[in-house]
């Protein structure tokens, strides 16, 4: 600039005055500037109608979101790293979710075929025992009972304990009579059981009730403890999450030091400022919750063939459950609102330390 | 327009840039401040836009009372003054246009009367042809002239000049001043720091004159 002036002098002097220019058309006079261009205006704020704060006001909006996508694009390995990095923290607890409410589902199949052992009492007759077995028949709640003589029991004693030899020794059939009963297992599992067991058990014949769900409470027992044990870690890896993107908003914001000062010098509000980085939080967090995502639709599909092949080993006909389509947007919805509020934390913390206020 | 009432500004390293100075400055004057190297002249402009704050005296802005100006506040009282920062503070991080442009953006004016006002704000520092470059490939001149086109592109009613033409030839400093005292014609109130002597005595302008921090002139030179 400076050092093409002397080759034109001619469009210099007193420029700023008035004289006329090549480019522009200017009076030629000196003294009365142009008011209409150079008359300061007061408070910016009171000329522009609300239809044009509110255009500005999403048209920055959209500008924010856009330029920090944009600059996060810009450096695709260092964002890739943060979005992994997220998607892992993310993926880890919703896969062991993923997995307990398929055992869960397990749980539930092997219930219905759990039986209720109802041993009855000695001076019950064979007779009495059949009408008490079809009594128990009808319920609404019980699927099938079957009747076991004490001569059936001790036979069965005898092949299926190889102890024989001991029991061809006694003298009379320690062996009470059996009704086995199949109970139809609804939604709530062991408290319908246990219901029915009061019920079997309150029959003057009966002698006791074994109801073989131990191990129906202990699954349950273990989906609690397991599920807390989710939710903690979940809770901790969300922590982890928010402390990352906090740590990448905080470089975000110390990069960008010299801008943030000048913004606000010219007249900023905190929410304009805080904008931007506000985006950034939020695309980290669902860029991370889309990789989980697909991190978690890859896992179980990789998982789903061998399960199959399991299931059909057992004729069961359990198949595995990955993340629905819906599931999987509710996940990069949390996984997006985490990263916003990880962002705002540290907008908070680091934003207004920069000077001036 | 201004007034500074017995203001001290002791930095936190314990050295006092400004020791109980007073003055006062109208609506719609056109003033200068002048003084050595690190007599205060940066220090007091940054009271005035609240960059700092002052540890003793009170400051008055625009009827507003800087010390109590809530937070909330501070950034519309910032869009009616217009600064021209000594070091420019520009961004090198976009182009001249969006540079100038800083200002309407976040005071959120409409995407065409941006336009529009950068152009004029860009045409009257004869930098129109300069619009798409970066700020780093200009001349310091270039830039502290981009750093004057974003300080009045806001139309402010009072403008800030913290060394304006340091890195300016005479002829483009006259011009400088021109537009300043253009500005200052239609109401503007414009202080001007600088320690171009020349200058302050083609101006013929009120100056206020620092030394050590201290006020020692205020008038027409002395
Ligand atoms: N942030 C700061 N912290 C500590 N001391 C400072 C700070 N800013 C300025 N000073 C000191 O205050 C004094 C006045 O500084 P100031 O920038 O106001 O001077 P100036 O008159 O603008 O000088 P120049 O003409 O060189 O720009 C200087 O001695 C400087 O060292
Ligand atoms: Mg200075």
């Amino acid at each position: 600039m400076k050092s093409n002036r002397p080759s034109k002098p001619e469009r210099r002097p007193n420029r700023m005055g008035a004289s006329a220019t090549p480019r522009n058309e200017r009076p030629r006079r000196e003294a009365p500037p142009r008011l209409e261009n150079v008359r300061p205006q007061g408070a910016v704020s009171s000329q522009m109608s609300w239809r044009d704060k509110f255009d500005a006001w999403s048209a920055h909006h959209s500008n924010s979101a856009i330029e920090s996508l944009l600059r996060m694009l810009g450096t695709p390995l260092q964002s890739l790293m943060t979005w992994l990095v997220i998607a892992i923290a993310i993926a880890l607890p919703a896969a062991l979710f993923v997995v307990f409410s398929n055992v869960q589902q397990i749980g539930q199949s092997w219930q219905d075929s759990s039986q209720i052992s109802v041993f009855l009492k000695k001076e019950a007759s064979a007779g009495q025992a059949q009408d008490l077995r079809s009594r128990w028949a009808k319920r609404p709640d019980v699927v099938q009972a079957t009747y076991v003589s004490p001569e059936q029991a001790l036979e069965e004693f005898k092949l299926g304990s190889g102890l024989g030899e001991l029991a061809n020794h006694l003298d009379e059939n320690p062996l009470p009579a059996v009704i086995l009963v199949k109970p139809k297992i609804g939604g709530n599992a062991p408290d319908a059981l246990t219901s029915l067991q009061q019920a079997l058990v309150a029959d003057p014949l009966v002698a006791d009730v074994r109801l073989d769900m131990l191990w129906v409470k202990r699954l349950h027992q273990f989906i609690t403890v397991a599920e807390r044990f989710v939710v903690a870690l979940a809770g901790l890896l969300a922590l982890g999450v928010l402390l990352v993107i906090g740590n990448t908003i905080r470089m975000a914001i110390e990069n960008r030091r010299d801008e943030i000062v000048v913004v606000k010098l010219v007249g900023a509000t905190d929410a304009y400022v805080r904008r931007p980085f506000l985006y950034t939080g939020l695309w980290f967090g669902v860029g991370g919750g889309i990789l989980a995502a697909i991190l978690l639709a890859l896992g179980f599909w990789w998982l789903s063939a061998p399960v199959t092949q399991l299931a059909d080993l057992y004729q069961s006909s359990f198949r595995l459950q990955g993340l629905g389509f819906i599931e999987s947007l509710q996940l990069i919805l949390i996984a997006g609102f985490t990263g916003l509020i990880g962002a705002w934390i540290a907008v908070a913390r680091h934003l207004y330390q920069i000077q001036p206020r | 327009m201004i007034r500074f009432e017995t203001v001290s500004k002791r930095y936190d390293t314990g050295y006092e840039a400004l020791a109980r100075v007073d003055f006062e400055v109208e609506s719609g004057e056109m003033l200068f401040l002048t003084g050595h190297s690190g007599a205060g002249k940066s220090t007091l402009m940054k009271l005035i836009l609240l960059m700092e704050q002052p540890s003793n005296g009170n400051v008055f802005v625009d009827g507003h009372h800087l010390a109590r100006m809530p937070k909330s506040q501070l950034p519309y009282f910032r869009r009616n003054i217009g600064v021209v920062f000594q070091n420019h503070q520009l961004l090198f991080d976009r182009t001249v246009y969006d540079n100038v442009a800083l200002p309407l953006q976040v005071a959120g004016y409409p995407h065409q009367e941006i336009g529009k006002r950068v152009r004029a704000a860009l045409d009257k520092v004869d930098l129109l042809d300069k619009e798409r470059s970066n700020p780093m490939t200009l001349s310091g001149g270039e830039q502290q002239r981009v750093g004057i086109a974003r300080a009045v592109v806001n139309k402010p009613t009072l403008l800030l000049a913290d060394e304006p033409t340091g890195n300016l030839d005479p002829e483009l400093s006259n011009e400088i001043m021109t537009l300043f005292r253009q500005f200052n014609e239609v109401g503007t109130t414009v202080m001007i720091a600088t320690h171009d002597v020349e200058l302050l005595k083609r101006m013929n302008k009120r100056v206020l004159g620092l030394v050590q921090g201290k006020l020692v002139h205020d008038g027409v030179l002395w």
